[in-house]
């Protein structure tokens, strides 16, 4: 397990941008921004909270694509099927290291992006930990989704279309936590629904990735 | 004698094909006659006037746009625990018409709001769900479209589906968490709209049966149009799989 985690790091870093993509994307989509609703610092400030969790879950979004449909290309894929390790724990795995390559990325970027967008002081602490709870479910629903187009040409916008609805839940709670703190609301109610998702997706979902995976490499 | 024995394709469609024309009958009866008795033959409501009468389209369509969906979700555990291809193509058949109905009942929805809410749209928690609830029936339909090899297809389809309905689920009480909305409650199903008895928080009694009406038209239409739908599917696999053979032969 571990090797295939240092395996899919090693990749993700050595293949041209895997790893920095996801971040310059969501320095891009922060920087259109103020570029769309204009530059008011009160507006930007009130807004920022829920731009910052929409920008990480395009920009996880975005590296879906390459999560599983590589290996799956050049044959990897089936060697890790038929591997000694269960493939519920090989998808585990896989989440884990996108999750390590663009959503921890994420996280750490987010304070530095928000004072960009003139997010007031409290909201720092409480988008990245919202974040920081929320981008395992996002990268966890996102192998899920990899998985269901795994075998199709051309699946990626298939994909954004089966991923996101499955993504409202986690953005909605998460973006609460996060416009809540930044105003110094109370937070403990959409915090533990967040925190409960991504226990439930984390638990949950590797079981119907791997099982939607068997079903492509019949 | 089970409901399994019709899992067999053509059992399925010679006892469907028998049934049909009565459901055709009896749907278009109750949608019409409703429809004629809530629209013609109801007074109008004391703060609302006219636009009440969108109930009688915008009810039914809600009540089987989430139940459609449940419909699928029973019959992709159907095809996965018992490997029944009808199951898995009523499951297929009923998407389409599960979106159309929650176009409709969103469509309606904001032809009525306009007047009464002063607005087309608002960010309600029930108008959020429902239209979450059509981007899961656009992506279930996209996957079947996309998968080429129809187990698979079904099979996949069934996994979203089981997922989806834990999310769409999830998504509802989200949205509700996230923003209180305009929207009643729930007004029809309670104790005292089934014994017909008028209480306070039920829907009026005048109004109450044109809808009731309206609802078993809708549902019949529903059933009557999976069971054409699921014969067109076990139909056109039939061609497929005769063709297949006849590239074979030839």
């Amino acid at each position: 397990m571990i090797a295939l985690l240092m395996r899919d790091l090693r990749l993700a870093m050595r293949a041209g941008g895997g790893f920095g993509l996801g971040l310059a994307f969501f320095l891009i989509v922060t920087v259109m921004v103020p570029l769309s609703v204009g530059p008011q610092a009160a507006l930007l400030g009130s807004i920022a909270p829920g731009v910052l969790w929409l920008g990480a879950l395009l920009a996880c979004l975005l590296s879906l694509d390459r999560l599983l449909a590589l290996d799956w290309e050049d044959g990897s894929l089936d060697l890790l099927a038929t591997a000694p390790l269960p493939l519920e724990a090989a998808v585990s795995v896989k989440a884990l290291a996108h999750w390590i390559t663009t959503g921890l990325p994420l996280v750490l970027a987010a304070p530095v992006l928000g004072v960009l967008l003139n997010l007031p002081l409290p909201g720092f602490k409480w988008v990245m930990i919202s974040l920081l709870l929320g981008t395992p479910a996002l990268s966890v629903i996102g192998t899920f989704g990899a998985a269901l187009t795994v075998g199709l040409k051309r699946g990626g916008l298939l994909m954004s279309l089966l991923v996101m609805p499955l993504y409202m839940p986690t953005l909605i709670f998460g973006a609460e936590v996060a416009r809540r703190g930044a105003i110094g609301m109370d937070i403990q109610t959409p915090l533990l629904m967040l925190a409960g998702i991504s226990a439930a997706s984390i638990a949950l979902l590797p079981f119907a990735s791997a099982a939607v995976l068997r079903i492509n490499l019949r | 004698m089970s409901i399994w024995e019709y899992a067999n394709p053509k059992k399925f469609i010679t006892t469907t094909e028998r049934v049909m024309p009565a459901l055709w009958v009896a749907a278009v009866v109750c949608i019409v006659g409703g429809l004629i008795w809530g629209f013609f033959f109801t007074g109008d409501e004391v703060r609302q006037g006219a636009t009440v009468k969108i109930i009688y389209l915008h009810v039914p369509t809600a009540m089987l746009a989430i139940n459609i969906w449940v419909m699928m979700l029973v019959t992709s555990l159907v095809w996965l625990v018992r490997r029944h291809h009808v199951s898995a193509l009523a499951a297929r058949a009923a998407a389409p018409i599960g979106m159309v109905m929650t176009l409709i009942a969103l469509a309606t929805g904001a032809i009525w709001g306009q007047p009464t809410w002063g607005t087309w749209w608002v960010w309600d928690p029930r108008l959020t769900s429902f239209l979450i609830l059509f981007l899961f029936y656009l992506g279930y339909m996209a996957l079947w479209e996309a998968i080429e090899d129809a187990d698979t297809a079904a099979d996949l389809t069934s996994f979203l589906c089981l997922v989806g309905s834990v999310f769409a689920l999830l998504s509802r009480y989200a949205v509700n968490f996230w923003n209180q909305g305009l929207h009643q409650g729930a007004s029809i199903m309670r104790v005292g709209a089934v014994i017909g008895t008028d209480t306070e928080e039920k829907v009026n009694n005048v109004y109450f049966y044109p809808l009731m009406l309206c609802i078993l038209g809708f549902v019949l239409l529903f059933v009557a149009l999976v069971f054409y739908r699921t014969g067109t599917e076990i139909r056109a696999r039939r061609i497929k799989a005769l063709l297949a053979r006849e590239r074979v032969m030839a």
